[in-house]
């Protein structure tokens, strides 16, 4: 069975169509690309399936792990496995980041009706995961995410996932602002994680990310749909060639 | 004087008038006291109970608020006395020396005077007013605001309360604690205390104010505090009275050199608080900080008004004030910093945050600075604002439910001010009690 069904999807953001009707299916194991120009509802896909409010889906249907996406709040989405690393990951200045790593993550195994993880295994687990992303014990110490540079961010990002253990991780532009190390150590963390039973969507605009972490299949999204699918190969062609003929094919 | 004056006097305004009337011959004190007494009374024969016109009262109305004045509370008899057994049970956890008011009078059997430390005296204000006790002749009634009419009042008409004094030098290593419950009967207390604190002293000082839920009960106490110099002095205010009692406090605090303190407030309970803070900088290079945690829903009212009067030179002040409100909660914080001529290099910064849960809540933030010197560093800030839903989203994505999301952001936004307090197990305590009235409200949430 599909890990992840995308029938038709169409949505809206203050009444304006950013997806038009896109489809996508993503079986367990599998690792896709999702490439695209600046616009083309890369991020509105990774938020519409996440659950953020202002994203209204007006058609179609997304069926996660065969039950209806849309009737689950953000957090039922966790913890039925759906993770979203963020572009853009929010500082929360007050909250300590290991309060909330153990809230989430908690929280996650109470709704799946697992025991919660005592304090000394929370711990060691966490240590763990850090030290393979090379995030400092300091930084742990602070509120999520504040004062953290963009790399340090996108770690973390990868640290909750890492803790989290989705069985579908949406990754949204991981790559933007990252150097070639950091870039490195985020593609390790993920494919540390690859696993038979855990999927993955990557979303990028550069082909860059895709040489460290290899989909299984590649997808041009432009203006709201999906406009062509292939192999890894098709990354390497659009590095070389850009956006233009698929834009051109959506506009006509 | 030819003029003719109509005042209409409202039932609360009459009533206190009676109490007055009838009370006078049996309030301790003797006629210097009594004198006292009377000249506070006429502050408030003149001027009534302030209302919206009143500058400093404009958000509080208590011609409004205050309906009509309670009758003043009998001494407690044995069932109020046991009823007062569990009071301050927030604290139980710090080993602080307790001394208990039920309904504004000092009770023995339910307070620690045992083994004092040196240097520490401590007598109930009926007591001391009525044998003249040279401490008070010497400093009650020389800080409060004589002109504040809830400062008249409760010089009008104290019965009783704390009269403290800490000697030169002595370090006090248990917290003082002064516990103030309000038995079942609805009525109305006068209670005043006095804390002086010599040279190089150390201690602090907690008062709570606490009572039944189902009684509109009504308090008005008041606090004058001397910090000598390179004293360091914690003062910590807990306001949980029931759900429709009237709490009135003010705190005056007159700070001597090279000191340092820090007060606190946390308001939870009451129908309607006003929450009075008059602090003199009197001494140069003095630390000051002053805090607050505000958590008010459904109809409650919480008012803290502050006045940080910089007079000495070199002193430096930090003010933070965080109100959450739910439902038609209605929180107001005036903050005034003052720096006369003579307060050079004085550094204040004032900082007041409301976190709006409900659309139907209302703050109101009136930070004002008046700067007399030219060589300071003052500043002020105000914000009023509802959770954000960007960083909402980012912890419901992770798996935290909607509700325990919010109480993470709001333990997050009240936290600023709380940890600033210096002891450990009071910071607790306090969280403790944001975390139940967190749950609380999430309970509601769910039903």
């Amino acid at each position: 069975m599909a890990l992840l069904e995308i029938e038709n999807l169409h949505v809206e953001i203050d009444g304006k169509e950013i997806l038009k009707g896109l489809d996508l299916i993503v079986n367990a194991g599998e690792v896709h690309a999702i490439m695209g120009p600046n616009g083309s509802g890369k991020s509105t896909l990774a938020y519409v399936l996440a659950g953020k409010d202002a994203y209204q889906p007006t058609a179609g249907e997304v069926r996660f792990n065969g039950k209806n996406l849309f009737d689950m709040t953000p957090d039922e989405r966790a913890a039925a496995g759906m993770f979203l690393a963020f572009q853009y990951p929010l500082e929360i200045p007050g909250v300590a980041t290991m309060t909330f790593l153990r809230t989430a993550l908690n929280a996650q195994r109470k709704k799946r009706g697992e025991a919660e993880l005592s304090t000394p295994e929370f711990l060691k687990k966490v240590r763990e995961l850090s030290g393979t992303l090379g995030i400092e014990p300091e930084m742990l110490r602070r509120a999520v995410n504040v004062g953290f540079s963009g790399g340090e961010k996108k770690r973390n990002e990868i640290l909750q996932m890492a803790l989290l253990e989705p069985r579908l991780a949406v990754l949204d532009e991981t790559d933007s602002g990252l150097d070639i190390d950091a870039l490195k150590i985020v593609a390790e963390g993920v494919n540390r994680l690859r696993a038979p039973s855990r999927s993955f969507v990557v979303i990028t605009h550069y082909q860059r990310l895709l040489s460290y972490i290899v989909p299984d299949i590649v997808h041009v999204l432009s203006a709201g749909r999906i406009v062509k699918t292939g192999g890894k190969e098709l990354a390497l062609e659009l590095e070389a060639r850009g956006y233009a003929e698929y834009q051109e094919e959506a506009a006509a | 004087m030819n003029r003719e004056v109509t005042i209409i006097k409202t039932a609360a305004e009459t009533a206190l008038a009676q109490a007055f009337t009838q009370a006078r011959a049996r309030l301790p004190g003797d006629d210097a006291v009594t004198a006292q007494r009377e000249a506070a009374f006429d502050v408030f024969a003149r001027e009534g109970l302030p209302h919206r016109r009143v500058e400093d009262w404009k958000y509080t109305d208590l011609r409004v608020l205050m309906r009509e004045a309670k009758p003043l509370a009998s001494p407690p008899d044995a069932a109020a006395k046991t009823s007062a057994k569990t009071a301050g049970a927030m604290l139980r956890d710090i080993d602080a020396r307790r001394l208990v008011f039920v309904d504004g009078v000092f009770v023995a059997e339910l307070s620690d005077l045992a083994i004092l430390e040196s240097g520490l005296t401590v007598r109930p204000l009926a007591q001391a007013l009525a044998d003249n006790d040279p401490l008070l002749t010497a400093h009650l009634g020389k800080l409060a605001p004589a002109k504040d009419v809830a400062v008249a009042l409760n010089t009008a008409l104290m019965g009783d309360g704390a009269v403290i004094r800490i000697a030169a030098g002595s370090t006090i290593e248990r917290p003082l604690h002064l516990v103030f419950v309000a038995s079942a009967k609805t009525a109305a207390t006068f209670v005043r205390s006095l804390v002086v604190v010599e040279e190089r002293a150390r201690a602090m000082l907690i008062e709570s104010h606490e009572g039944p839920a189902g009684s509109d009960y009504q308090v008005n106490a008041a606090l004058e505090l001397f910090v000598g110099d390179e004293a360091h002095v914690d003062h910590v205010k807990i306001i949980n009275e029931g759900a429709e009692a009237l709490h009135v406090s003010t705190l005056a605090a007159a700070i001597g050199a090279r000191a340092r303190f820090n007060a606190f407030t946390y308001t939870a309970g009451g129908a309607v608080v006003r929450n009075q803070l008059f602090l003199n900088f009197d001494g140069e290079g003095t630390v000051a900080g002053i805090r607050g945690a505000t958590l008010i829903k459904g109809h409650q009212h919480a008012d803290t008004t502050l006045v940080a009067n910089h007079i000495a030179r070199d002193c430096q002040s930090r003010e933070v004030f965080k109100t959450v409100l739910d439902d038609e909660a209605h929180g107001v914080f005036q903050g005034r910093i003052i720096v006369r001529p003579h307060a050079q290099k004085t550094d204040a910064k004032m900082m007041t945050r409301a976190l709006l849960l409900s659309d139907r809540a209302e703050a109101d933030n009136k930070p004002e600075l008046e700067i007399f010197a030219d060589d300071v560093q003052c500043g002020h800030g105000a914000t009023a604002g509802a959770l954000d839903e960007e960083s909402k989203f980012y912890l419901m994505a992770r798996g935290i439910p909607e509700a325990e999301a919010e109480a993470l952001m709001i333990q997050a936004f009240l936290g600023e001010a709380i940890e600033g307090i210096e002891h450990a197990g009071l910071r607790e305590a306090l969280m403790d009690s944001v975390a139940a009235w967190l749950l609380a409200r999430g309970q509601v949430l769910n039903a």
